[in-house]
């Protein structure tokens, strides 16, 4: 086991992939001398060459409509939108064309891409570079939507995303980059898409989340054990698809369940997780998201829009009340 | 310019019977449309045959083309069976896309016709990229990008000019210019010098042609595709044209001046083509024998499509995606 950080294990994991197989590539803007906002692709031009790290024009619409006509003509492309925020300029060509191309051409066309968009909240960027649109993507047939969590795991999804024959929307959450985390560098398996993995085992409460805001259920789940309340945190990793099967075994258990995401809470993938175990197993559901506000820039206000783990302890406290 | 064509009078006999072929389909694609046996819309490229024809016969099958919502004419130049493709217009299987698609998105990978697309200048970007994976995986191949004149004032068929200039890719963007976007004059809407100036501004060679004259589309396209397939980077041809329709079936197109549609009849690249034939020692029974025998196969195409099976309401739910695929219960439910 070594420690890294959220951004060094996803350059490893890109990294292995590209040593793997030559058809795998990347595009976007600023991933030579930069290495991408985060250092996720720090010298790999230098190894790779610039034919395979591509540095890109500011051309959101072509870095993923490239890389669409890339994925149908047999190659696998890693478009590098740099923030979620960016990739809304690019919309049409990951949902009408990535997404639709095998379905409306009779299965003729794959789309083997990764359309990677950074989420979240990172500190001070507002309201044009901090937001989490998870849930447009999930409600696309024909996209795979992926959150890692963990440094271990931007670096095993990431594979599977890249190995992935469908288009694979890869949200790193830029809250994460710096936080390190033990990864084994000698297991190079992929981790599965769509397979949740329980952070915290418990038995009084479910709570479902993904990428940065399974660390604040995790906090909640520690202070609420203080308390004699046992809460089982699942990260889902994967909310397209969603491991349906681990959080109903899970819900069906603890008799409970709290979705929390750091996206807005209104239209939220959390609804659809809420409603569906609902009406599985008939238990009490709860949703904690955002506000629905633009992410604010000043301390305060930033710091208001958050799910912090206070709030979350607070909420499983009154389903257990 | 004169292009060798004119010294071979076969090729011009095979090229002008795709063209009668593609024009066949098109007026069997409306009355099937107006007959009620197509839904949806019927994009007709009647007026236009000579661009995609005098392009694709300079074209390899592992060459790419992407193409707009007019794109029957391209797919037919490209290799696509017109049979397949009817049986996609009528929704059956057997279809380019067993009935997924329709006209909009007909495509045939097998001779690298990427398909139809139903959002305009979206094929630019396609192009671009497909044509970097092509350097990626060390073919030769080229990919030709058909754009109206409407599609110029998108953003991404600017991104994509830039981008293909940039990594000097070998893309052919075509501009098939028929001087109007849906019911709006292209120039009333559209800054500037037009769109061989804009490609010229990218550092793209632009050339202007007469896209209805048959010869001189050949001619253009056998030079240019040359050129870019021994590494010339981009190049643009716009090829002057005319819709004789209106932008879909069921357009009357009532907003144009009657007298400009008939001026443009006189141009229209058919009859100037089966004109040099004559010329050129083809006999007037011959080219009826041409055109009955071109008839036939549509008509026979359409009633075949008339009579073929529904596709098994189940397809509906393959060809998704394999992770995440729809459960079929749960989708109908």
């Amino acid at each position: 086991m070594t420690q890294m950080t959220y951004a060094e294990a996803a350059r490893m994991g890109l990294r292995e992939e590209m040593l793997r197989d030559p058809a795998v590539w990347a595009l976007g803007e600023d991933l030579g001398y930069e290495g991408g906002m985060a250092g996720q692709y720090k010298g790999l031009q230098d190894e790779f060459g610039p034919d395979r790290i591509v540095d890109t024009p500011i051309s959101e619409n072509t870095i993923m409509g490239a890389a669409v006509g890339a994925a149908i003509a047999g190659t696998r492309p890693i478009a590098e939108m740099r923030f979620s925020d960016f990739a809304m300029c690019a919309v049409s060509e990951l949902v009408n064309q990535a997404a639709k191309a095998r379905y409306m051409f009779g299965g003729q066309a794959r789309v083997p891409l990764v359309a990677r968009m950074p989420i979240g909240i990172r500190g001070g960027i507002a309201a044009q570079h901090s937001q989490s649109p998870e849930a447009w993507y999930t409600h696309v047939p024909g996209l795979v939507v992926v959150t890692p969590a963990t440094p271990a795991d931007n670096r095993g999804l990431l594979k599977a995303a890249i190995r992935c024959d469908d288009p694979v929307v890869y949200m790193e959450h830029k809250g994460l980059w710096g936080v390190a985390g033990e990864v084994d560098e000698d297991d190079q398996e992929p981790v599965p898409l769509g397979v949740a993995r329980i952070a915290r085992a418990g038995s009084d409460v479910t709570v479902v989340s993904w990428a940065a805001q399974v660390a604040v259920a995790l906090e909640a789940a520690e202070s609420l054990a203080g308390e004699g309340i046992s809460a089982e945190v699942i990260d889902l990793r994967t909310l397209w698809p969603w491991d349906r099967e681990a959080v109903l075994a899970s819900a069906g258990r603890t008799g409970r369940l709290l979705v929390v995401h750091e996206a807005v809470r209104v239209g939220g993938f959390g609804g659809e997780i809420a409603a569906e175990v609902a009406e599985e197993l008939r238990i009490p559901v709860a949703r904690l998201g955002g506000a629905r506000i633009p992410i604010p820039f000043s301390v305060p206000l930033e710091e208001a829009y958050k799910i912090k783990a206070d709030r979350v302890a607070a909420r499983v406290r009154e389903m257990l009340a | 310019m004169t292009s060798n064509l004119a010294n071979e009078p076969a090729r011009v006999a095979a090229m002008y019977r795709k063209m009668l072929l593609i024009r066949a389909f098109e007026e069997a694609a409306g009355e099937s449309f107006f007959a009620g046996n197509v839904r949806g819309s019927v994009h007709q490229y009647i007026g236009e045959e000579s661009i995609a024809v005098g392009i694709c016969e300079n074209l390899r099958d592992d060459d790419y083309l992407t193409s707009n919502h007019r794109g029957h004419g391209h797919s037919i130049a490209k290799g696509a069976h017109p049979r397949a493709m009817m049986f996609e217009l009528f929704g059956r299987v057997g279809g380019t896309s067993n009935g997924k698609g329709g006209s909009m998105h007909i495509a045939d990978f097998s001779v690298g016709m990427l398909g139809a697309n139903g959002v305009i200048a979206d094929g630019c970007t396609i192009s671009v990229g497909a044509a970097q994976a092509f350097r990626l995986l060390g073919k030769d191949s080229i990919v030709v990008n058909f754009i109206g004149d409407g599609g110029i004032n998108r953003g991404p068929f600017m991104e994509a000019l830039n981008w293909a200039k940039v990594y000097e890719l070998p893309v052919l963007f075509v501009c098939e210019n028929n001087q109007i976007a849906a019911t709006t004059t292209t120039r009333l809407v559209t800054a500037g010098e037009g769109i061989a100036k804009r490609a010229e501004s990218f550092g793209l060679p632009a050339h202007t042609i007469d896209g209805n004259d048959l010869f001189e589309v050949d001619g253009t396209a056998a030079r240019v595709i040359g050129e870019i397939r021994n590494g010339s980077g981009p190049q643009l041809i716009q090829a002057m044209t005319y819709r004789l329709r209106g932008h879909f079936a069921h357009d009357q197109a009532g907003y144009r001046d009657p007298a400009e549609v008939e001026a443009a009849l006189g141009r229209e690249p058919i009859a100037r083509t089966e004109a040099w034939l004559r010329e050129n020692g083809m006999s007037a029974d011959e080219i009826a024998a041409m055109r009955a025998e071109v008839d036939s196969e549509i008509a026979g195409y359409v009633a075949e499509a008339l009579a073929a099976p529904w596709p098994d309401e189940g397809t509906a739910f393959t060809d998704v995606q394999d992770v995440g695929a729809p459960v079929r219960g749960e989708a109908v439910q």
